[in-house]
């Protein structure tokens, strides 16, 4: 056959587009007033598509359990954890952080964990959205 | 006015781009639109990994090395993890060496699915580049829903894996597995049988087996000229000992062996059928048992920080053959790590392949051996001291009107 594409590119104009339209079939012309109106309800967003449940997202740090042992610190890859003395309890900077959760396999009270959250992305790697304490 | 008789030009490509792991140069010298002789030249950007690798744990490094490369992003922890293993004489559960061979294989599928688009790309086929990166992303989805990530997969421990596959994840394994066989078939159909594909790719690139073997050429570009040559037949490890699979080199479809640019499209497209066969032969055959040697990670690396001497970790990466050599003397950082990529065996290869061939089949010769194409973003010719500068589209725009030419 000469053009073995050619059957399978037809039924493609047929069928349902395979990427997900995330957040919105077309890009809207201010994305902050958009998000805006998303926060409001008065638009709706198309959801991304599900995380699996072993997915990796932002840490969850549960703060009283933390014994302030440093064991997490040992092995963070990108050194994303800090130790704080005064306080023996750690910070963790998100916009450093791998998400290999190798702390949470580490940690001998279990004090962290991965949840779903993913959308982080943010300009100021210093705010309170991407530093977890 | 002053002749200097030489009718021929010169191309340099390269020799940096951020996204390629071994920054290479080529000197391309050009008799109109064939090519007379190459020249390439290595190392000339160092990333400093293996020195970053010497200030680091083990346990650290792993994480280092999956950040190698985007594609081998399991080959390289894993072999890693196998050099240390060897130095510290660490026994791997057997169920621990069957789910290192599922991932394994696993991201040889996703490897190979994605330079067959690439490669078609590059002969100006957009449409199979799609089609086959469709079938790449259910390989990520199940890579995702195994590991929990889709590239960095953070599955490796020294000795061992961090997860296990239970069993609730075989159906959705199984249900992707048919997927695979169903699209591979297709794929198989629309990529050997097409006119164009095999207009530009036979004959084309052409790299005989002496040639082969006296470059050190390894994976599937050595096994597309012939050579029975595969790490995991010649020295299993894992569990691939147990398992039952041979090696591919193009007679196995075609009865006889070229070594050119459709041998190595066969070789692929037949390893990606050989990888689903092996993660079926080790979903039946896994015991249970432990995942890792060592569940403790504390005490692990209290265990390594103990150890003296030397060990190497050689596996069979999609490119070909990865190789790890770790020194380790008793500190919490390993004296010496470093690594051997494919990529840089199958460089060399690339001077016999691109001799005699034409300018626009610089882009398809040079991706037949999987390497990150980016290499080609800058190109010049200089000519008449005037400078024309020749940049990746154009090249590619090249590449599309031959493929136009020979089907008309």
């Amino acid at each position: 056959m000469k053009f073995t594409m050619l059957p399978r590119v037809l039924a493609q104009m047929v069928k349902k587009p395979f990427t997900n339209t995330f957040p919105r079939k077309y890009i809207p012309s201010s994305t902050t007033h958009y998000l805006a109106d998303v926060q409001q309800k008065k638009t709706t967003m198309t959801p991304p598509v599900a995380t699996p449940d072993r997915f990796r997202g932002k840490i969850q740090y549960d703060r009283e359990k933390c014994t302030g042992c440093q064991l997490c610190l040992n092995v963070c890859p990108s050194e994303a954890i800090v130790f704080k003395p005064e306080e023996k309890k750690i910070k963790i900077y998100l916009a450093r952080c791998t998400f290999c959760s190798q702390c949470n396999d580490i940690c001998p009270v279990n004090c962290l964990s991965m949840s779903q959250e993913f959308l982080l992305a943010g300009t100021d790697k210093y705010s309170k959205d991407l530093i977890v304490e | 006015m002053s002749t200097t008789g030489k009718t021929t030009y010169e191309i340099p490509i390269g020799p940096i781009h951020p996204a390629l792991k071994e920054p290479v140069m080529f000197e391309f010298e050009i008799d109109g639109e064939r090519i007379v002789d190459v020249n390439i030249r290595l190392g000339h950007v160092h990333r400093g990994i293996e020195w970053a690798g010497t200030r680091r744990n083990p346990i650290q490094i792993l994480y280092l090395a999956e950040r190698i490369c985007g594609i081998c992003s399991y080959c390289h922890p894993m072999s890693f993890a196998l050099a240390v293993e060897h130095t510290a004489s660490i026994q791997v559960p057997e169920r621990a060496d069957y789910l290192r061979v599922i991932h394994a294989e696993l991201e040889r599928i996703c490897s190979h699915t994605l330079w067959a688009g690439v490669a078609a790309h590059e002969i100006g086929f957009d449409t199979v580049l799609y089609v086959t990166w469709q079938v790449r992303e259910k390989g990520m989805d199940l890579i995702e829903y195994l590991t929990g990530n889709r590239i960095t997969k953070g599955i490796t421990m020294i000795g061992g894996v961090r997860r296990d596959i239970t069993e609730e994840m075989i159906p959705k394994i199984k249900e992707t597995l048919q997927y695979f066989k169903a699209n591979v078939e297709k794929l198989r159909h629309i990529i050997l049988d097409d006119k164009t594909f095999k207009l530009r790719c036979q004959n084309c690139g052409v790299l005989t087996k002496n040639d082969a073997l006296r470059l050190c050429s390894v994976g599937p570009t050595a096994r597309a000229s012939g050579i029975r040559k595969d790490v995991r037949l010649d020295q299993p490890y894992f569990a691939y000992g147990d398992l039952d699979f041979d090696y591919i080199t193009p007679d196995v479809l075609t009865g006889e062996v070229h070594g050119d640019v459709y041998d190595r499209i066969i070789v692929r497209l037949l390893e990606i059928s050989q990888s689903i066969d092996l993660i079926e032969q080790c979903l039946d055959r896994m015991p249970q048992g432990a995942i890792v040697a060592e569940p403790k990670i504390a005490k692990l690396l209290e265990n390594l920080k103990k150890v003296t001497g030397e060990g190497i970790g050689r596996m069979e990466a999609p490119r070909g053959e990865v190789f790890h050599y770790v020194k380790l003397t008793g500190n919490d950082a390993p004296y010496f790590w470093k690594v051997r990529a494919p990529t840089y065996n199958n460089i060399l290869p690339w001077i016999p392949m691109l001799l005699g061939q034409q300018i626009a089949d610089i882009p398809i010769v040079a991706s037949s051996t999987d390497p990150c194409m980016s290499c080609t973003n800058r190109v010049t010719i200089i000519q008449d001291t005037s400078r024309h500068q020749l940049d990746k589209e154009q090249l590619h725009q090249l590449s599309i009107e031959k493929t136009r030419r020979l089907q008309t």
